[in-house]
């Protein structure tokens, strides 16, 4: 074998060999002389702490296991929705640079320079210590609407009270099928046909109306509750009722989509203006109408150019969600990382545990997006 | 000849009648804005509550209808319609934004600037609605420089002063010096910048520390002529580490230290640094070393030696899959556990070697992207040219890569200027950390508004620049191909 390609191959090894080896001799020596044994024995503990806000039952009585998902949960919490007013936004701000009319495409352009040149940390905090801080004491709040409640406090929304919610979840499920069998046969249909199928009305009749089946006919039934005030002391005052948003999550979820729209805004614009006007003009002069070019011919095109770049942002704000540890919001960061690890002092396993979590989370999603990208590459004869 | 006026479908023949019906209008609705929004006066009180409130909608609605007349031969006109008045729904919309930017700027003006104080120096002043820019008069300081000594701040200034015009070098060097520049932003400069800031900045005893360094490195360079050139790589890797490593606990001893002692300025600890000054020195160093971090891992992962290839790609997908608070947590209470007890890492060369090697992944997959946008033929002409991989990648490969990636390095150091705030996780405060200190300062509680307000305009103005900065270099360095 030639010495060249051999030597540094073994070098490096040794190198990384001895890094890793050097770090968990010390990491051994320092756990013997602070007496702890790694282990991942301590999930289960109690975990004696108190968590503000989880979408699951969670007290001082539950394990730290439990706690990891509390946190796990939270981090998903926000990061959908995030995800879900990101994409809103962006598709809006990118359409809207690519308007002909000027103001429109100025006013968007100077949102995504401004909102993309700020630091994520200080927007987070601006919206939480000085946006929302300027909002009404619960005792003095105006509801919008009548039934939503926005405070200094947080958020409160009315929230639906179901009855038999499970034959109603069963409803969106059969419109959902039965919307992609329509689907693969409408395609069917104009493959060989050439007859187009309007699956969009079909569509939305289909989830409109097995739903209200449902409710006529199934026995669902679903009241409103809206958050009433109540008061707590002499001075202070919450809702009760409903659903409580705290301001931490607003905060958080508003910096990130607001934050990553304006990255999402110009992966749209990226991925409308890479489909070359040839096409368009070749679409046209078939005799499709302007809304059959943009549905058939051009967002099919601009769509395999924007949502590989739109997912990795789809990413970066799952894994910006972490700076929700600066507001106190109970994420993975601050609930595992944060107040777990200062009870049990496991640094490695903890920060192990948190750093494989967002790992798995995003080689996931990379593989995913290798397949995907496969899928829908232009193939060449 | 008077034509008929068909008010639904204004045309050429009655310019001037659709002309000035449509421009009063327009002027009368924005007139009715502005005289509401400014003067806090409503002219259209009168009417009833719902129509009042729309009515400068529906006028300047009606007005643009009027005025948009296809090649009427205004030049101004034309121009107005193509740009703001295509249709009826851009109509709408650019009447909206003009109303919301009216409506707007009394408040914004006011709070800047009518109804803000500066005067004073107490928070007694700010009896104004507006802003209170006392407090950051007055915090300035603790914003810019942290907890840096007072009578010491000269000396972030002058390193500054002088960093700054020996990074400005390069634009006056004249043809001759031309080549050396790469050698100088490379290598001198951030050795020129590292001791600045470790002497200057920090102003420690620690020069003779060093000292073992110079001395290590003066000897391999002298040896390394000797060396045949095919080991020449490896040789200045190894020899350079095992001579300091050897001089430093084998042949000295702690105590000769001591004898070289230079106590010339007074010794700042790394933990009162902050403010501004602290995000320049980390967004600087991360700067530094994550491109060459970044450089050569994405050169080991498209590397044909499978160790290096895998090593690489494992290092590149790990630091991208985490967040970087969780690598700053790791890098503050992890990292202490992997080092012996009596051997301690200074926080902020901590953070910064931990951010550089987060960055440098992302630096390492823009680079991908470069070599991968390289056609085979440049690789194979360089082999047939006879050159081996070190002379191919420097000569004809990277050149070309890196003028491709310009924009995306731009976008990863503007990613990482940005992430320099997140320091805080360490207790370093930078200057969003000082803003959230001094705002629970009890002395100058409720002041949380203008310190964000300060910091965003300030990040804005150096990001902002620094994007518009990569795409001259964009434009610069484009070739046609």
């Amino acid at each position: 074998m030639n010495i060249k390609k051999i030597l540094p191959q073994l070098l490096t090894l040794l190198v990384v060999i001895l890094i890793f080896g050097f770090f968990s001799y010390n990491a051994q020596v320092n756990m013997e002389n602070r007496g702890i044994t790694f282990g991942y024995g301590f999930l289960s503990q109690e975990s004696s702490f108190d968590v503000q806000f989880s979408l699951i039952e969670f007290d001082g009585s539950h394990s730290y296991f439990r706690a990891y998902l509390v946190g796990l949960l939270n981090t998903i919490l926000v990061s959908v929705i995030g995800i879900i007013f990101a994409t809103i936004i962006g598709v809006v701000v990118g359409i809207a640079r690519l308007s002909n009319n000027y103001l429109i495409e100025r006013t968007a352009a100077v949102y995504v320079e401004f909102f993309r040149n700020i630091p994520l940390l200080l927007q987070i905090f601006f919206w939480y210590f000085a946006a929302l801080r300027a909002l009404p004491l619960p005792q003095d709040t105006e509801p919008m609407f009548g039934v939503f409640f926005l405070t200094i406090k947080g958020f409160f929304v009315p929230a639906f009270v179901w009855n038999n919610l499970d034959i109603f979840i069963y409803s969106i499920i059969a419109a959902i099928i039965s919307i992609i069998f329509i689907r693969i046969y409408a395609r069917k249909k104009q493959e060989n046909e050439g007859i187009q199928t309007p699956v969009l009305s079909i569509s939305i009749g289909l989830l409109l109306i097995l739903p209200i089946l449902s409710f006529l006919f199934g026995g669902v039934d679903a009241s409103v509750e809206v958050p009433v005030i109540k008061q707590l002391s002499q001075s202070g005052f919450t809702y009760e009722g409903g659903i409580k948003l705290p301001p931490e999550l607003i905060s958080l979820a508003l910096a990130l989509s607001l934050y990553t729209a304006t990255f999402i805004a110009e992966c749209v614009r990226a991925g409308v203006q890479g489909v070359s006007k040839g096409q368009k003009e070749a679409a046209a002069s078939i005799g499709l109408t302007p809304n059959q070019v943009l549905k058939l011919v051009v967002m099919p095109q601009a769509l395999r150019i924007i949502i590989p770049p739109t997912t990795n942002q789809y990413l970066n704000l799952t894994k910006n969600s972490s700076l929700a540890a600066a507001i106190a919001y109970p994420d993975l960061v601050l609930v595992f990382a944060g107040t777990a690890l200062m009870q049990t002092g496991r640094a490695i396993e903890i920060v192990s545990i948190t750093m494989l979590t967002y790992l798995s989370l995003s080689i996931s999603i990379s593989i995913f997006m290798n397949w995907y990208n496969k899928k829908i590459a232009i193939k060449e004869k | 000849m008077m034509n008929k006026l068909n008010f639904l479908q204004p045309d050429k023949n009655n310019l001037n009648t659709y002309l000035y019906t449509g421009v009063i209008l327009v002027s009368l609705s924005i007139f009715i804005v502005f005289l509401n929004s400014f003067f806090n006066k409503d002219i259209i009180s009168f009417l009833p509550g719902s129509i009042s409130f729309f009515l400068p909608l529906i006028l300047g609605f009606i007005g643009l209808h009027l005025i948009r007349i296809d090649y009427s031969g205004l030049k101004f006109l034309d121009r107005v319609n193509k740009n703001i008045n295509t249709n009826n729904f851009n109509a709408f919309l650019s009447l909206l934004i003009v109303f919301v930017i009216i409506k707007s700027l009394p408040p914004l003006l006011s709070w800047f600037i009518l109804d803000a104080n500066i005067a004073g120096d107490s928070k007694d002043v700010c009896t104004g609605s507006g802003a209170c820019w006392t407090y950051i008069k007055i915090w300035f300081n603790r914003f810019m420089y942290g907890m840096y000594p007072n009578a010491e701040q000269w000396r972030i200034n002058l390193s500054f002063i002088a960093l700054a015009s020996l990074g400005t070098i390069g634009f006056f060097a004249t043809e001759k010096f031309k080549k050396y520049l790469t050698l100088y932003y490379v290598v001198v400069y951030p050795v020129i910048a590292f001791f600045f800031i470790f002497f200057f900045i920090s102003g420690g005893p620690i020069f003779f520390d060093f000292s073992y360094g110079i001395i290590a490195a003066v000897i391999s360079v002298i040896i390394g002529f000797f060396i045949p050139s095919k080991f020449k790589m490896y040789y200045f890797i190894i020899v350079p580490i095992t001579l300091y490593i050897l001089l430093k606990y084998v042949f000295f001893y702690e105590e000769l230290i001591e004898l070289g002692k230079l106590e010339a300025l007074e010794w700042v600890e790394t933990g009162a640094w902050g403010g501004l000054s602290l995000t320049f020195i980390v967004s600087f160093f991360c700067l530094i070393f994550c491109f060459p971090i970044g450089l050569f891992l994405s050169l080991g992962r498209r590397s044909d030696f499978p160790v290096i290839k895998y090593f690489s790609i494992g290092m590149i997908e790990f630091w991208r899959g985490v967040p970087l608070i969780t690598v700053l947590f790791m890098s503050s209470v992890m990292f202490p556990m992997f080092l012996p007890e009596d051997m301690f890492i200074d926080k902020l060369v901590r953070v910064i070697i931990a951010i550089s090697l987060f960055e440098a992944a992302y630096v390492a997959e823009v680079i991908r992207g470069g070599l991968q946008a390289l056609p085979r033929g440049q690789y194979d002409a360089a082999k047939s040219l006879g050159m081996g991989y070190w002379k191919m990648h420097i000569l004809v490969i990277l050149p070309q890569a890196l003028k491709l990636v310009i924009p995306g390095i731009a976008n990863t150091f503007l990613a990482l200027v940005k992430d320099t705030p997140l320091i805080f996780v360490v207790g370093l405060l930078e200057i969003v950390g000082m803003l959230n200190l001094a705002k629970t300062n009890p002395e100058w509680l409720g002041f949380a508004m203008e310190g964000y307000v300060f910091a965003s305009v300030l990040f804005f103005i150096i990001c902002y620049a620094m994007s518009k900065y990569s795409y001259n270099l964009e434009q610069k360095y484009k070739t046609e191909r």
